[in-house]
């Protein structure tokens, strides 16, 4: 306990040296300014920042990450309130009660609920964190290879296969992800995989170029194609910006329900911010004094997700920090900007780089009230950032995410794999194949095989091993029944459809 | 009392789910003739051939699902889509991936891409979008070159600096 607090202590002087607080404001701005933009979710916002910080040292670079992951959350919310479309399904909740009460002029009360209760929830977590990280990870430097193997696939199939629409698809994602990982070259053996005699393929595939792909250029060229479809309309904040007194009377415990929610669902290696905000959302409904006010513009409805959304933001970095295992897109590519400094996050990191680990967490609080402070008074300068008009808007985004890769690796071969996945990410847009799971497998595939290898080669090659260490084999159990159940409820669904 | 149940409204094969399943099993294909062509001189534990075998099962089972998935017309409902300006923005992405290549810079390379994106969105002041490009192109440019000092790609544009 008392370490805890040393440690934070000793993780706050680092944070509020001055060039580190400059990164925090500089991320901040930076993140809200990007997150802002519809079309772009929190993971996104991070692909696309990554190479701003490619010139900084580490601890600077991940400060400025904190400040960015914060800030495209927070700049999510505000476009899922204003304009109706949630960048991630996370914001749906928010845009279903947020867009609504824009439009009957509550605009402001709005964001600022949203933005409060983001402060309140993504302390409380952050605090979470920095009590939850040091107890898992004493926890975690016991676990052998085979335990982290387990482990990963549990994470590999909560994150494709249990939670979402369709357990197929969101696997065939997962194993897309998984095959691109195999690209490059073996790093036990030295010998090149899938790279077809193409040089630039032998480093593996970029996960910066197959986010900005998948999410950027893909979302564009979804865009564009059903432009015909749906009209975008930016809803203008009218009246007071400030909360009533009813409102905050309205809010406060949404806030704290939402957080409850979110911190520890975030946590579990399940990830995902759909479950806690929907979960927060039907809880505010239920417990809420005026039920008929939702869908035409509850404050609860905004409150209550909005924080789960927060919290469970900060709850996936336990997973990141403790473990080194990315639960979300977000928490991917999170896990790429740490691997551009050849780090990697985990027990070890801990004990060995405490000052870069504890000023990231302090940084988290930090960011936070930085974006309290600088959000609700520049809210008229991200409204304005909405209101540019879709052609341009999509130009200029494309030109960014092609900008990063070209600062990153400036050759044709890169830049049309950046071309292929966005390709692939309008066709997965269009036949529903979720996206995450694509950018968790090519992340984590290669730190799965290597665990895989490296337990195989202790036990000298018995597959046996990963089932008599009781840790990896209730982890593999916990798998099993997540891949398991979502078909299960399935065929219970349908013949339930076959009874009516 | 029929013996096969009837689903709600669209129980027709969708043929672009066969696209997609017989698509993951050339995928699968393509990776077991990589990995046989590696050498395994692990006589213990797993060579690196058997991770791309195991993903290759996957994906094969995961063919079969999504051919079950395209029989049974489980493929979501999908809108017509404006293929012209989809083509556009892929078209400006070649054109970007071909003036880097010829050494064109990037200034000229991200404005020929924002110009064919702004066109696909429905602009039709191109000469106009040009002219924003360019601006955007080289602050970008100089950005990058002077305050981050990461390279980007230099054409003739870039050299007049």
């Amino acid at each position: 306990m008392m370490d805890t607090f040393a440690a934070l202590a000793h993780g706050m002087a680092v944070a509020v040296q001055p060039m580190n607080l400059l990164y925090a404001l500089i991320g901040v701005l930076l993140g809200t300014a990007v997150g802002v933009l519809p079309g772009i979710g929190p993971a996104l916002t991070v692909a696309l920042l990554l190479p701003v910080t490619y010139k900084l040292d580490p601890g600077g670079s991940l400060i400025m990450f904190a400040g960015i992951y914060y800030g495209g959350m927070y700049g999510g919310s505000t476009t899922a309130i204003l304009i109706n479309t949630p960048g991630e399904s996370a914001s749906m909740a928010t845009a279903l009660e947020g867009n609504k009460m824009a439009k009957a002029g509550r605009g402001g009360p709005a964001l600022a609920t949203a933005a409060i209760g983001s402060f309140v929830a993504g302390t409380i977590a952050t605090i979470g964190l920095a009590f939850l990280a040091p107890w898992l990870v004493d926890f975690a430097v016991r676990f052998g290879p085979e335990d982290y193997f387990a482990l990963m696939c549990v994470a590999f199939i909560t994150v494709s296969a249990t939670f979402g629409d369709s357990p197929i698809r969101g696997l065939t994602s997962l194993f897309i992800g998984l095959t691109l990982g195999l690209i490059g070259i073996d790093k036990l053996t030295g010998q090149a995989r899938l790279a077809f005699g193409i040089p630039e393929l032998l480093d593996g595939v970029e996960v910066t170029t197959l986010a900005v792909g998948l999410f950027a250029i893909g979302e564009a060229l979804y865009v564009v194609s059903r432009r015909h479809h749906s009209e975008e309309k930016l809803e203008p904040v009218r009246g007071s910006l400030w909360m009533t007194r009813e409102d905050w009377k309205r809010s406060w415990k949404p806030w704290l329900r939402g957080t409850m929610f979110g911190f520890p669902i975030g946590a579990l290696p399940a990830g995902g911010a759909e479950i806690p905000t929907f979960l927060s959302y039907s809880t505010e409904k239920r417990l809420a004094k005026h039920p008929e006010e939702f869908g035409k513009g509850a404050i609860e409805g905004v409150a209550g997700p909005e924080a789960a959304n927060n919290a469970s933001a900060a709850g996936t970095l336990v997973p990141l920090l403790t473990l080194g295992l990315p639960t979300s897109a977000t928490a991917a590519m999170m896990l790429a900007g740490f691997q551009q400094y050849g780090l990697n996050p985990g027990p070890l990191l801990f004990a060995e780089r405490p000052d870069l680990v504890w000023g990231l967490i302090a940084s988290l609080f930090i960011a936070n009230v930085m974006l309290l402070v600088l959000n609700l008074p520049l809210v008229g300068l991200w409204v304005k950032l909405l209101a540019i008009p879709q052609p341009w808007l999509y130009a200029g985004i494309l030109v960014f995410a092609t900008t990063g890769t070209i600062a990153a690796k400036p050759s044709v071969v890169e830049l049309s794999m950046l071309a292929g996945f966005g390709v692939m990410g309008f066709l997965m847009r269009r036949f529903d194949f979720p996206i995450a799971p694509v950018v968790v497998g090519l992340i984590l595939g290669p730190i799965a095989e290597s665990q895989l290898r490296r337990a195989m080669s202790i036990s000298l090659g018995d597959p046996m091993a990963l089932l008599q260490s009781p840790m990896s084999a209730t982890l593999l159990a916990i798998a099993l029944i997540a891949l398991v159940a979502p078909f299960v409820m399935q065929g219970l669904g349908r013949f339930k459809a076959n009874e009516d | 009392m029929n013996d096969v149940p009837q689903g709600p409204a669209s129980r027709r094969v969708d043929p672009a789910g066969l696209v997609i399943a017989l698509a993951l099993a050339a995928l699968a294909a393509v990776l077991v003739w990589d990995a046989s062509q590696l050498q395994s001189n692990n006589p213990y534990g797993m060579g690196p051939h058997a991770m791309p075998v195991v993903i290759a099962v996957g994906l094969g089972l995961l063919a079969i699902g999504n051919l079950i998935d395209a029989m049974r017309g489980n493929l979501p409902a999908r809108e017509g889509a404006d293929a012209r300006a989809v083509w556009l923005i892929l078209g400006g992405l070649a054109l970007l991936i071909a003036i880097i290549g010829v050494g064109g810079g990037f200034i000229l390379a991200t404005t020929a891409l924002f110009v064919t994106t702004s066109r696909a969105f429905g602009r039709r002041a191109v000469l106009a979008d040009l002219g924003i490009a360019l601006v955007l192109t080289t602050v970008i440019y100089l950005g990058f070159d002077r305050l981050l000092t990461l390279s980007l790609p230099a054409g003739p544009l870039e050299r007049l600096f």
